[in-house]
Formats: structure tokens, sequence, C-alpha cells
């Protein structure tokens, strides 16, 4: 009698649930709960984790097996791009001031994303978002280890890449703005890292951050974050479905988790909004050649796309943020507000600044025809005034901080763009001040997290941003330049005027040899 | 709201008035006048005096706007956390009830980089 041959392959199906589905179990020496105590706490309720449904359906070897394809290409493609001074080809060597900003602010929260998510996936107990958890845990450390990979190679011949993505995330004032969102966001329970990060920062913010830098670089020329755009794009689409899936879950398990979901989602949209004050900043005065405006760049991609999403997620009984009113009148702000202050600290920032030359305030004009000739291009031009005279305008004196997104107190109040805007609450007999009611919120809401926050400015007059060994009691001490050097910021070579630095002097030179005989 | 922990939660303020080696913070924004994009953080002994506030510690930071030489002291009109604050000269921070993390705001009316906000 003929035996009948096993089938010696799984079909999808049957794969998908013996790799996800058939790793999970329950546990029996210990208690679940015992296994897994950080599901409860938060006051999400779910009853029933299989009802978790996995939009992908990836398993872990065919992971392996997509991941491992791309990277080949990247690689080739980053190795072609350094044998001919792929570097050469941008339109101007001013635009790498935004990619320094991308791995000094940026990169390093694809490895803080990558601890974040391996942790959520630790401590879910459905087996479902573990294996999803897991596979963006990786996707987020691939992605750093890409992105220093890929900007490394201007590491050989430009300023303000030395110190790279790990150094200066801890240290620089900024560079306190991005981290000490993922901070906060790393610090919660599992669940409101899914909305932090999963939801409001991959799903509802992810155009915003990812879209401006790639097509930026598209624009100049920069083929070799490019590249690396479009390896990541597909693993960005499988988090933006990771998230969204994640606040559906958790709305369809009990009716109990709105308003604790509602409070996160206005929460993380305005903390991710004022992390992505630097993004406009980036789109609006450091790309040579411009893609769209901030203000363009956040009707499409929040008013529009956003504002689909939130009607979809109103059958949950989910509302837009309050926030977005703010949002509406800062549209037309924050950017030229960022780069002002960018600008007069220009000196204690690892990347060039620049006054937007006469092409380009025309252009501000034309894309902000209510605010940018009557409240920027006047400051604009009295700086340029002053450095015509030789008096380039320096802010000499370390600015107030906000106390929650911790970005200068520059922001105006939402009513008069002539009035910065303060808040202040007090805890425990202590000041803390907020640069607007979104901030404010959040610091009310959870004072004992917030008051922790490590402010650089304090740190800084606290005496804890200098070099090992420091003495501030010798004669003739600089505090600035003692913390530029506990920075890694190289004086006169980092920081400063575009025009001038050694940036400007060798592309000029290096790309005069590529295109001409002398 | 209480931050939601498995514990109890209980961490120290990281900038109470201790850690800054005898000094308090003061922050003095100037209103109006946006070519200092936000207000100041200063770091001073509590027994500074007013005046030297004024006459040393804002100059060193606002003198190179062309309205400062302008303005009166006399006139000008000063906030503490939004309400109206009398400054004495003469008396020390601590002796005029200014606090650690206080906020001042210092208004010069007429005076505003004529009329551009700069």
């Amino acid at each position: 009698m003929d035996m009948k041959a096993t089938k010696k392959k799984l079909g999808l199906k049957e794969k998908y649930a013996h790799m996800t589905r058939g790793l999970g179990w329950d546990t029996t020496y210990q208690p679940m709960d015992k296994v897994f105590p950080q599901a409860a706490f938060e006051g999400i309720k779910i009853h029933d984790w299989d009802k978790w449904e996995d939009p992908f359906r990836l398993t872990m070897d065919a992971y392996w097996k997509y991941q491992a394809e791309k990277e080949r290409k990247l690689y080739a493609v980053l190795d072609a791009f350094a044998q001919n001074n792929g570097h050469l080809g941008i339109t101007d060597a001013r635009y790498l001031n935004a990619v320094k900003l991308f791995l000094t602010g940026i990169s390093p929260l694809e490895y803080v994303a990558h601890r974040g998510f391996a942790a959520a996936g630790r401590n879910f107990p459905g087996v479902g978002p573990r294996v999803a958890c897991l596979m963006q845990s990786i996707d987020e450390v691939r992605h750093a280890q890409t992105q220093i990979h890929a900007l490394s190679n201007y590491n050989k011949f430009y300023e303000g890449f030395h110190a790279g993505a790990t150094h200066q995330i801890e240290r620089v004032w900024y560079l306190s703005v991005p981290k000490s969102f993922f901070d906060d966001a790393f610090s919660a329970g599992p669940f409101e890292w899914m909305i932090a990060i999963g939801f409001s920062f991959e799903y509802v913010l992810t155009n915003l951050l990812f879209v401006p830098f790639m097509s930026g670089a598209a624009y100049n020329g920069d083929m070799a974050t490019v590249t690396f755009g479009f390896s990541a794009q597909s693993d960005e689409a499988r988090h933006m479905t990771l998230g969204l899936e994640c606040i559906k879950f958790m709305l369809e398990q009990d009716p109990d988790n709105l308003p604790i979901v509602q409070k996160w989602i206005d929460k993380w949209a305005w903390r991710g909004i004022r992390v992505l004050t630097l993004v406009g900043m980036m789109m609006d005065y450091m790309l040579p050649k411009r893609v769209m405006s901030w203000k363009e760049a956040w009707e499409i991609y929040f008013e529009q796309n956003g504002g689909a999403l939130f009607n979809d997620l109103a059958k949950y009984g989910i509302k837009v943020p309050e926030c977005i009113t703010q949002c509406t009148v800062d549209k037309e702000h924050i950017s030229h507000q960022a780069w002002a202050t960018f600008y007069q600290y220009a000196h204690a920032s690892d990347f060039h600044t620049w006054l937007p030359n006469d092409e380009e305030m025309d252009w501000l004009s034309a894309k902000y025809p209510n605010t940018f000739d009557k409240y920027y291009r006047p400051r604009f031009t009295q700086w340029r005034e002053m450095a015509d005279k030789g008096e380039r305008f320096y802010n000499n004196t370390l600015p107030m901080l906000c106390q929650v997104c911790q970005i200068p107190m520059v922001f105006t109040e939402p009513d008069d763009p002539t009035k910065i805007c303060y808040r202040e609450s007090e805890y425990q007999g202590e000041k803390y001040h907020t640069c607007s009611d979104g901030c404010k919120h959040i610091f009310d809401d959870e004072p004992e997290k917030y008051i922790q926050a490590w402010l650089p400015v304090h740190q800084i007059y606290q005496g804890n941003c200098f070099p090992e060994g420091t003495d501030p009691t010798v004669e003739g001490f600089d505090p600035m330049l003692k913390v530029l050097e506990w920075y890694h910021i190289e004086n006169g070579k980092d920081n400063m005027d575009y025009e001038g630095s050694g940036d400007q002097a060798n592309f000029a030179a290096w790309r005069g040899m590529a295109t001409q005989n002398t | 709201m209480a931050v939601k922990a498995l514990y109890d939660y209980n961490y120290p303020a990281a900038d109470t008035q201790d850690k800054f080696h005898g000094n308090q913070l003061l922050y003095v924004g100037w209103d109006d006048h946006l070519m200092f994009c936000a207000p100041f953080a200063y770091c001073l002994p509590p027994d500074t005096k007013f005046s030297e506030l004024v006459e040393k510690h804002l100059p060193h930071s606002y003198s190179r706007h062309p309205d400062w030489a302008q303005i009166d002291f006399a006139k000008a009109v000063w906030l503490k956390s939004g309400q109206p604050f009398q400054p004495d000269m003469n008396k020390t921070l601590a002796e005029q009830g200014l606090k650690h993390k206080d906020v001042l705001r210092l208004q010069t009316p007429g005076l505003n980089g004529n009329g551009t906000y700069f």
C-alpha cells in the first residue's frame, strides 16, 4: 500500500499560526499577572488578547529574509556613494546642517525606540502584539545602525558629524527636546508607550518627520539619505499599522479604556508637535532647494490626512485633540521662531546657521503671507544689518526653558505673536514654568514626573556640564567654552555661521576640483 | 492626577535651590523685544541687590539692543508671575521676596523696536 507523503511545507496560514500565536503559552509555576506585572497598572482593560488582529501576518523567518535583501541593496548603494564622492553631488554643503540635526537628534531616537519596543514586547501578555513589537524593535535598531552608516561618509569630510548619534543626545541643549520626549514615553507603561510612539509618533506625525527629511534629501542630491529612506519605508508602513491596530484594539476591548486613551492621544499629539518644531525649521530655513513650506506640510499631512484618521476613530468616541486649535495658529510661526533661536545661539550648536537671503525671504513671504513680513522679516533684516557692520548678534545669556518640552520659551501667545507665552504651575512649594497651555496641562497632570526633568540650562548652572576635573574657580574661567568641550562641539569649527566655515570652503574647493581644471 | 505606577512614585525635584551652590534662579523677560528669542535664566546670590540686576546683569544680556539705553527705569513696569510688581532697587532679591525660579517681565512702554518688536 502506498504511504501518503507528508506535506513538506506549511501553508502561509499554518506557518503564521505556528510562528506567532503558537509561540505563546500561559505560565504555570507563577501566576500570569506576576510574570506580566506591567499589563494592568495603567488601567487599560484587555479581556481577550486573541482578538488582536495582525494586519501584516509577518513571521520571523520571512522578516529576516526581506530585511537581509533590503540591507544588501542599501549597503551596495552606500559603497557606491562613498567611492564616487557622492557628497559632492549635493546642492550645497549648507544642506548638510539638516543632516547633522537628523544624525544627532533623530538617529538616537531610533535606538531608544528599539529598546522601548523590546520592553513593550516583553510586557504585553498577548502573543500577537509581542511578536509585532519584537519585529519593530529589530527594525528600530537596524534603522539607527543604517542611518549612522549612511551618514558616516559625511564625517570624513565635514564638521559636526564626529560626535555622531551617541554622545550629544545626552548633553546638548536642543537635543534634550527629542530625548526628553522618548524618556517620557519609555518611563510610562507599555500601553502609553504604544500610544506615544506607536500611534502619535509613528502614525500621526511620521509623515511630517520622514517625508520632509527624505524629500529634502532627494531634492538636494543626498543619495545616501534617500537610499536609507527607501529602505526604511516598508518598515515604517508596518509601524504605522501597528500603532493604529493597537489603538483600535484598546478601544474595542473595553469602554473604560476610552478616557485613558484620549488623554494619552491629547498629551502625545502635543509632545510630538513641539518636537516637530525642529523639522519645521529645517524645511523652511535649512534646505538650499526647498520641498514645501512647513505650513503646507502641516496642512497636507496633519490637517487633511490626520483629519481623515480622526474621522475614522470618531466611531470609538475619540475626539480630535484640543491642542489642534493652537496648532492652527502656530503653523505660521514656529519655524521662524525656531530658526531665530538657533541663529542667536549658533555658537552653542553642533551645526551652522545663516540668515535667509533676499530670495529666501521672498519665498517665506509668499508661503507665509499672514506672518512673515509682519513679524519675522524685520527681525532677520535687523540682524543682517548688525552682521554687515561686523556686529553679528550672538545671544550671551542662557534662556529660560519649558519644564515639559524643554524648548527655550520662544513661543508666543496664541492671540498675540508679539508676546512670549508664559505659563506657571506650583508643586510642593516650587515653581515650574511652561511654554504653552499644552505643556502646562501635561505638567499639571503628572507633576511628579516632570519635576525630575534634566533641563540643560539648569544643569549648566548646577555645574554638571563641564568636563571632568574642571575647576570653575580658576581665573578667566569661561563656562561656555567648557560646556562646548563637554558637548564635544569644537568651537570655531562645528558651530557658528556657515559663511566663513570650513564646510563652506572645503565644499567649494572640492567641487571646484571635480568640475574645473584649476 | 498622580502618576500611575507599580510602586510609590516619589522622586526628588531636579532643580531645588540647594543644588545651585548658594544661588537662586531668576528669570527675566523684556516684553516686545524679540531680538532676544526667550526670557533669560540668571543664577544669582539671593543677596544680589535689585540695582545690581538692573545695572549689571540685564545690560550684559540686553545692551546690544538700541532700545536698552532709552529705558527710563523710573517708568518701567515690572510683572512677577504676570502680576504687578514694584521692585526696590536698594533691596536684595531675598529682601523683596523674590524666590528661587520666580519670573519677572520688564515692560518699557513706548519702546518696542520701533514698532517691529525686534
